[in-house]
């Protein structure tokens, strides 16, 4: 396994992050039968690994493919998927497709913006929730909808986000 | 898969389960009536035993169905053959026996079982 | 294998399974094994049944029966009266909400009586887990048909003969897309299939994959020995687990059975497929971005020529299809080109899914031949607008597409027709929208979409458009003039001219057809600065505007 770096001010970390999940995302670049084109996958990987992309470990990453950082962060930043923020306890998904834009969710995402004071895309400052406008989950028969993490609360009314948030 | 005739035999094999599935208007139909009677009359082994007989023979073009009660409760259990352009058959007290030899005669090789007719089918 | 004599077909599409179908085929079972009629009665968990407005939706083969909105609850009662006393739950059946009547049988309902099903004909039917139901309904057999009595270039003709055209936006004949392909010469070509559905409010793509996995890669195995392939990329959107699920399923079936791999059919034709994860990026849908994405970097386009059937992927050539479009291909093989000619207009042939939703009362998946009118769609297949309102707008071909108006509802729809007013069929999104919504917060809405998605690889596409969603936030802001609008023409147009991909080209659609359309809505915003449908805040709510 190649030696992490540790980036502490940009990455916002206090301390190393856990060499055992390095090893895991060495093991599976390891395992990779050819490491040509594989950059978006072994991201995927990784934001599994660690929940997140901080710099460490894109630097990692680019080391290890043997690209520039520079590609691995225009990889990163070009992609929804990818976010180098840590993410909070529980994610919270707004689906903002057009169905569900026709039915309201607008005023669902302001509702729980201003409920946990926080914008789209960022954290509560306790961790405990991220907040995120989705494109399309495919469910249009419940719009508007809102998922938090895999539970998707279908045909949601701004009176129930107060009960849904509640139960977490 | 090394060859067309291979694939087909999966298919051939795999068909008979959807045969339930697929059925269309031009199948022919055998209703089990399955009121509280029926089932008391035995009307459930009745059934199982003609779903039974229909795999054993293969038959692709026969689907089995249970309904409600046939309203002749004195004949039950009571089992409807639709063949269709044909008028249906309504045959009482149908024992799993019985309802073997519905699938042997009437609907193998046409031929009714005339004692076991009791009456006129509604649909 | 048991047969049995009932079949419960239990959706399990991502729209039913998030409102606990999968709890519901539980509940079943454990009901079922408790009355003991395990043995009788088989619960098979479908792809999507189209019907999503209703779910989760189970149906009860042979009888034919039809319920809808059934909870676990419910599956005590199902067996106890349809299963064991040949009863059907009455208060679970589906209610006409035209004619206000019970409907117990799936063909007698009008969502599904205009339908045609080509490329959804086996979601709703087979178990997309198990290969042996696909090969049950001829799967597989149009690629031995292939592999043992025809020729790559066979195959091409008889793919342009049938007139397919390409149903991820496009419509680029199939056909000629395979020759171009198969002309040019190369010891390693690649088949990919386009699986990024990124049009928000689409989902047909991830339904066929989830519904019926094998009949895309049966698909692909057929255009990789016409073009002369032996690799297949399916590059997936990672939102889609349930999809991604099945077809890991599907492909190592698939190879278990030999159908996957080397010497297909005792041919010398080898083939396998590989999933490709993309990573949330519209226009990955542009198929020079998708090749970038897939060989791992960003995903922005290149600019054409060369055209990916010359230098694609690793720059050899390859030959991208959609999802939907593959899925057509078994039947048409099967059936012959005449049948799926014989079916649409005369330039657009065969069928088109659209995914219906908004202020429609049946959201849903449908499937119609070519040249169904919308009208048709909008009030047989979808039961009309919601509530009883007017009909204000139909927005088709999503981010890049326009809207069509009351007036327009009887226009036959096909390719070339949605184009001529305005609109395009794109991928197939279909949203209904009524007098409540106002058009041109739709198109700030779709515009704050393309800003987003849109790479920033050339200057029209990514200024142009951050210009239009700042000219539109001003005016639903109150703060607009009558030469915004005048802007909005002329900066639109410019894009729509200047842009590399097909992204930008088509941005500007729902502000210019909008525009063209409710340009008295816009000028009430401007003007008297009121929001005629009272949605846009910061302007005043006064009676709407008399369109139509």
């Amino acid at each position: 396994m190649l030696e992490p770096l540790i980036l502490q001010e940009e990455n916002n970390q206090e301390k190393k992050l856990p060499n055992e999940k390095y090893e895991k995302l060495q093991k599976y670049i390891d395992e990779l039968p050819v490491k040509e084109g594989t950059l978006i996958q072994v991201l995927h990987k990784a934001q599994e690994i660690f929940g997140y992309l901080p710099r460490d470990v894109q630097l990692y990453v680019a080391r290890a493919l043997g690209v520039t950082g520079a590609k691995v962060y225009g990889v990163v930043s070009f992609y929804n998927y990818f976010n180098d923020k840590p993410r909070g306890e529980y994610l919270i998904n707004v689906c903002t497709g057009t169905a569900c834009f026709v039915k309201g969710c607008g005023a669902i995402l302001e509702a729980i913006s201003e409920k946990l004071n926080i914008a789209s895309g960022e954290t509560t400052e306790d961790g405990k929730f991220t907040l995120n406008g989705v494109r399309c989950i495919g469910a249009c028969g419940l719009a508007p909808i809102i998922i938090v993490d895999d539970k998707v609360f279908g045909r949601v009314k701004v009176e129930e986000i107060d009960k849904i948030l509640s139960s977490y | 898969m090394k060859s067309l005739e291979e694939l087909k035999a999966i298919r051939e094999k795999a068909m008979k389960k959807l045969n339930v599935r697929t059925a269309g208007e031009e199948e022919i139909k055998i209703l089990v009536g399955m009121g509280t009677c029926g089932i008391s009359a035995g009307a459930r082994e009745t059934l199982t035993a003609m779903v039974e007989e229909i795999n054993n023979r293969n038959l692709q073009n026969v689907v089995i169905s249970q309904v409600g009660c046939l309203g002749n409760c004195f004949g039950e259990p009571i089992v409807q053959v639709n063949i269709p352009n044909q008028k249906s058959i309504l045959y009482g007290k149908v024992t799993p026996a019985k309802g073997k030899k519905i699938i042997e005669k009437h609907i193998l090789n046409g031929e009714i079982l005339e004692d076991l007719i009791i009456g006129e089918a509604f649909h | 294998m048991k047969n049995s004599r009932l079949h419960m077909l239990v959706c399990g599409g991502t729209g039913c399974e998030s409102q606990d179908s999968n709890k519901l085929v539980n509940a079943l079972n454990l009901v079922l094994d408790k009355y003991g009629y395990k043995d009788e009665v088989e619960v098979i968990k479908t792809g999507c049944f189209g019907f999503c407005e209703k779910g989760p939706i189970i149906k009860v083969q042979p009888d034919d029966i039809f319920y809808v909105e059934v909870k676990p609850k419910d599956a005590k009662r199902i067996v106890e009266e349809h299963v064991i006393k040949g009863r059907k739950v009455e208060d679970l059946l589906y209610n006409e909400p035209v004619k206000k009547e019970k409907v117990e049988r799936q063909h007698d309902m009008s969502f599904y009586k205009k339908q045609v099903r080509i490329a959804l004909r086996n979601c709703g039917l087979i178990n997309p887990e198990n290969i042996e139901e696909y090969i049950a309904v001829d799967g597989y057999l149009a690629l031995g048909n292939v592999l043992t009595t025809m020729t790559p270039m066979e195959v091409i003709e008889l793919v342009k003969e049938s007139g397919l055209r390409g149903r991820g936006g496009g419509g680029f004949p199939t056909g000629y897309k395979w020759e171009l392909t198969y002309q040019n010469k190369n010891d390693l070509k690649f088949i990919i299939c386009n699986a990024d559905e990124g049009d928000p409010g689409a989902f047909m793509d991830r339904s066929i994959l989830e519904g019926d996995p094998h009949s895309v890669l049966e698909a692909m195995a057929i255009a990789g020995y016409a073009i002369g392939a032996e690799k297949g990329y399916i590059y997936i959107r990672a939102e889609y687990p349930l999809a991604i699920h099945r077809l890991n399923i599907a492909i190592s079936q698939a190879r278990e059975l030999g159908l996957l791999g080397t010497r297909l059919f005792d041919t010398d034709f080898n083939f396998d497929i590989e999933l490709k994860y993309g990573a949330g990026a519209f226009v990955c849908g542009e198929e020079t971005a998708l090749i970038n994405s897939v060989e791992g970097g960003r995903g922005e386009p290149n600019a054409k020529p060369p055209f990916p059937a010359e230098s694609g992927l690793w720059n050899r050539p390859s030959c991208v299809n959609n999802v939907e479009t593959f899925a057509n291909i078994p039947p048409i093989i099967l059936k012959g080109p005449k049948w799926f000619s014989g079916i649409g207009t005369e330039k657009s042939k065969g069928t088109k899914v659209f995914a219906l939703a908004g202020k429609v009362n049946n959201v849903g998946l449908v499937e119609v031949p070519m040249g169904t009118k919308l009208r048709d769609i909008i009030y047989e297949i979808g039961g009309g607008v919601r509530d009883n309102l007017k009909l204000k707008a139909v927005q088709t071909g999503g981010p890049s597409g326009g809207c069509i108006t009351e007036e327009e509802l009887d226009i036959p729809i096909d390719y070339d027709s949605l184009k001529s007013i305005g609109s395009m069929m794109g991928s197939g999104g279909m949203i209904v929208m009524d007098e409540k919504d106002c058009m041109v917060n739709i198109s700030k809405f779709y515009l704050e979409f393309t800003e987003e998605e849109s790479c920033g690889k050339c200057t029209p596409c990514r200024i142009g458009n951050k210009r239009l969603h700042e000219i539109l936030t001003k005016i639903t802001n109150g703060e607009g003039t009558e030469e915004d609008l005048e802007r909005l023409v002329t900066l639109g147009d410019m894009i729509k001219d200047s842009s590399l991909c097909g992204l930008g080209q088509t941005s500007p659609n729902p502000v210019l057809s909008t525009l063209k359309h409710f340009r008295e809505e816009y000028l009430e915003h401007v003007v008297n600065k009121n929001c005629p449908a009272g949605v846009c805040k910061g302007l005043s709510k006064k009676k709407p505007v008399n369109k139509q």
